[in-house]
């Protein structure tokens, strides 16, 4: 016992995660072949949990470059409603425009990325103004751009909804391009993860490789180096030469934009292209709470999304008998609540949150 | 070389001891501010601004009837800011106000439902009383105790306990407390367990400017309220003076809690006469802007609770009358908080205008 501990003790920690990963495969596999029928349903809860995880994957990752530079962005769930709502109103408007046979499903997916994109910049621009240069506190401001995002997200829904005379929605050959599951069906009849990686939209792809990108960019480019010392320790960076101010807009501007397109993606997938305002409420906290999940690192943020998309969608596919369904749905809740204990009891040191995360800086008071 | 480390065009410093009197200019300015942004919103839904600002106002202060509804709507605004009042002084951010009503009011519904009817109508209210204080306590105390423990996150900690008191009431209101079957609504409350009525607003009007009073001293006067203060200023100086910084937190968000706790049993026993999954309605968001844009002053409190209320009744005329989407009031909360945020930086900073910078640096233009 003594020397198999001292081993694994000996192992880099790289060796160690893949040792987990692959004894966590194991696990699955065997599960899959003793329960056919309860694994079966456990791969169709992860392939559906892929295009709710997508969502919760933008909203995280822009979060998470976001508080890499030290400004902790409450607003998420406002900036999420913004690129929810936003994202369906520009391909609607195009097509519209166009006239509903017309339509290239390529330009309306562009114009969504780039509308929701572009609401979630303004917010993120929005909030530096006045953290950064107007130096107000962080977490009120995140706060209320929770509250001005919902509400301008609503407005903006309801507005459309006037105007076009009905339900603000799309054609359903546009609808079936945002949801198309494009992979060659060869790819999706590959037992367990077919199912689960090949049968998924666009965006899930997309999601993966700006994960793997922000990932490149934080650790691999100088850029992403200074990014990082500006999060850790502002006076260093200051003292370097890097310029505080630009770095944190910049970021702040890049991840409200990239949160925004994950509201895009929960609109334009889950939802089917209808605008419906309570559906999204509470996405974006979760984005929130799993930066902190996964620990900062944008990797890590692809397996919890679609582990919290398939917490959020459970109680629709694991009918566990004579349990109170309203009760089985605030189960990913009790899970966050749990999962948020457990990671602040740890105290691991490459799982910190950026030492200056929250915390304005003023030269002029070191 | 030298001329490219140029002086700043605008200079900044800090700036104390300013007059109350600017500093309160400044703010009500600023509050101005916002209600001339809130015109666009109001603009792009093809409503003349002036007009709809007018209809927000009749619509909700022009009749006595109406005058009730915005009191009814400002007393759980008022109430939840003071609820919060002391946590953001401490700089904990307590969003989870919501779920500390719900817990109140579904501990206070219990009593309600499980008492038969002939406990007197005042022993009845106040054990009422008792199990909201308790309910709402115990959701403070659980985000408060991992806190200071582990320093757990307390703003999603709070706010994630917000969805759960609310899925636990929609499970309540669809299992154990359901009136008739398949209606998903819980009986209204016998009349024992009503606040009665003073004015036409029920009584919860008086107990919340009691509350105000009290809050303040608490704030301004105690010893525990000076800690409060103390540890949101500085932690370290709070340690290194030795206060038992967990211990106060634990403490400052159960009375957060218990504050709310009251709030929740007087929207069951008061408002509504009963408990539904929507009872705190979003009152725990608001309410962080009724109190930080009162700058966590009680007596100020009254005032903005009473200005949210009358934009948040107004606009749902506004959306009958002009149809102009009641959610409006969102945008307009949210961009009153932003022009109060940004608008202490004019208070705390001095801003000097380096103008011989700039022609200085024309002149080398010009040669």
């Amino acid at each position: 016992m003594n020397f198999s501990c001292g081993k694994l003790n000996n192992m880099s920690k790289r060796q160690k995660h893949g040792l987990i990963y692959i004894l966590a495969a194991i696990v699955l596999v065997i599960l899959y072949i003793c329960f056919p029928k309860g694994g079966n349903s456990l791969v169709l809860l992860f392939g559906a949990a892929g295009a709710y995880g997508t969502a919760l994957m933008f909203g995280t990752l822009g979060e998470i470059l976001t508080e890499k530079s030290g400004n902790m962005n409450l607003g998420v769930e406002g900036i999420m409603y913004m690129g929810g709502i936003f994202g369906l109103i520009a391909p609607n408007v195009y097509e519209m425009a166009v006239g509903s046979g017309n339509a290239s499903a390529f330009v309306a997916i562009i114009l969504a990325i780039l509308a929701s994109f572009l609401s979630g910049a303004i917010a993120g621009a929005l909030f530096s103004f006045i953290t950064v240069t107007l130096r107000a506190n962080q977490n009120v401001t995140g706060l209320a751009m929770a509250t001005f995002g919902t509400g301008v997200a609503k407005f903006a829904g309801e507005l459309r909804r006037h105007q076009v005379g009905g339900y603000v929605t799309l054609s359903n050959d546009l609808k079936a391009a945002f949801d198309n599951k494009f992979m060659p069906d060869f790819l999706k009849n590959i037992p367990i993860i077919g199912k689960i990686i090949f049968d998924q939209s666009i965006f899930f792809y997309m999601a993966i490789i700006l994960a793997v990108l922000i990932h490149l960019f934080l650790k691999k480019t100088k850029k992403g180096l200074y990014l990082r010392a500006v999060g850790e320790s502002p006076v260093t960076a200051d003292a370097a030469g890097i310029n505080i101010t630009r770095y944190k807009y910049l970021t702040t501007i890049i991840g409200g934009g990239i949160s925004a397109i994950g509201g895009m993606v929960y609109t334009m997938t889950t939802a089917g292209c209808v605008w419906i305002e309570a559906s999204l409420a509470g996405t974006g906290w979760l984005a929130v709470a799993l930066v902190i999940f996964c620990s900062w690192q944008p990797l890590h943020s692809t397996w919890s999304s679609i582990l919290f998309g398939a917490l959020m969608i459970m109680y629709l596919r694991i009918i566990v008998p004579f349990f109170p369904q309203e009760l089985y749905k605030i189960l990913p809740y009790v899970v966050t609540v749990i999962v948020l204990i457990i990671t602040s009891t740890r105290n691991i040191k490459d799982k910190q949150p950026p030492a200056s995360l929250g915390v304005n800086y003023f030269r002029e008071e070191r | 070389m030298s001329e490219r480390i140029s002086t700043p065009f605008i200079k900044l410093s800090k700036r104390e001891g300013m007059k109350p009197a600017v500093i309160w200019s400044i703010r009500i300015g600023s509050i101005l501010f916002a209600f001339i942004l809130g015109m666009i919103p109001l603009m792009m839904a093809g409503a003349n601004p002036f007009a709809s600002y007018g209809i927000i106002i009749s619509g909700s202060l022009s009749k006595k009837f109406v005058i009730q509804q915005t009191i009814k709507r400002a007393i759980p605004l008022l109430g939840c800011a003071l609820a919060i009042a002391p946590c953001f002084k401490m700089k904990f951010w307590n969003i989870g106000a919501e779920g500390q009503i719900t817990m109140g009011a579904i501990f206070a519904s219990a009593i309600a439902i499980w008492s038969g009817p002939n406990v007197p109508r005042f022993v009845l209210l106040i054990l009422m009383l008792i199990a909201g204080i308790i309910g709402g306590a115990i959701w403070g105390f659980i985000p408060g105790f991992f806190k200071a423990k582990y320093n757990t996150n307390e703003t999603l900690f709070t706010l994630m306990m917000n969805y759960i008191a609310i899925g636990i009431v929609k499970y309540l209101q669809g299992g154990p407390w359901e009136g008739r079957q398949g209606t998903q609504i819980i009986p209204m409350f016998n009349k024992n367990a009503r606040l009665p009525n003073v004015w036409g607003v029920y009584c919860g009007w008086i107990i919340v400017l009691v509350m105000v009073v009290l809050v303040h001293i608490y704030m301004n006067f105690t010893k525990q309220g000076y800690e409060v203060s103390v540890i949101g200023d500085s932690l370290n100086t709070a340690r290194y003076a030795g206060m038992n910084v967990g211990w106060v937190m634990m403490r400052t968000m159960i009375l957060s809690g218990a504050i709310a706790g009251v709030v929740g049993w007087m929207l069951v026993s008061g408002a509504n006469g009963t408990l539904n999954s929507d009872v705190a309605g979003g009152v725990g968001f608001t309410s962080i802007t009724v109190a930080w844009l009162s700058q966590l002053n009680a007596f100020a409190m009254i005032l903005i609770a009473m200005i949210l209320a009358i934009i948040g009744k107004g606009s749902a005329t506004l959306q009958t009358r002009l149809n102009v989407p009641s959610s409006v009031a969102d945008i307009i909360s949210g961009i009153l908080l932003f022009c109060m945020l940004g608008c202490e930086f004019f208070i705390n900073y001095r801003m000097s205008f380096n103008f011989k910078a700039i022609t200085a640096k024309f002149h080398k233009e010009a040669k």
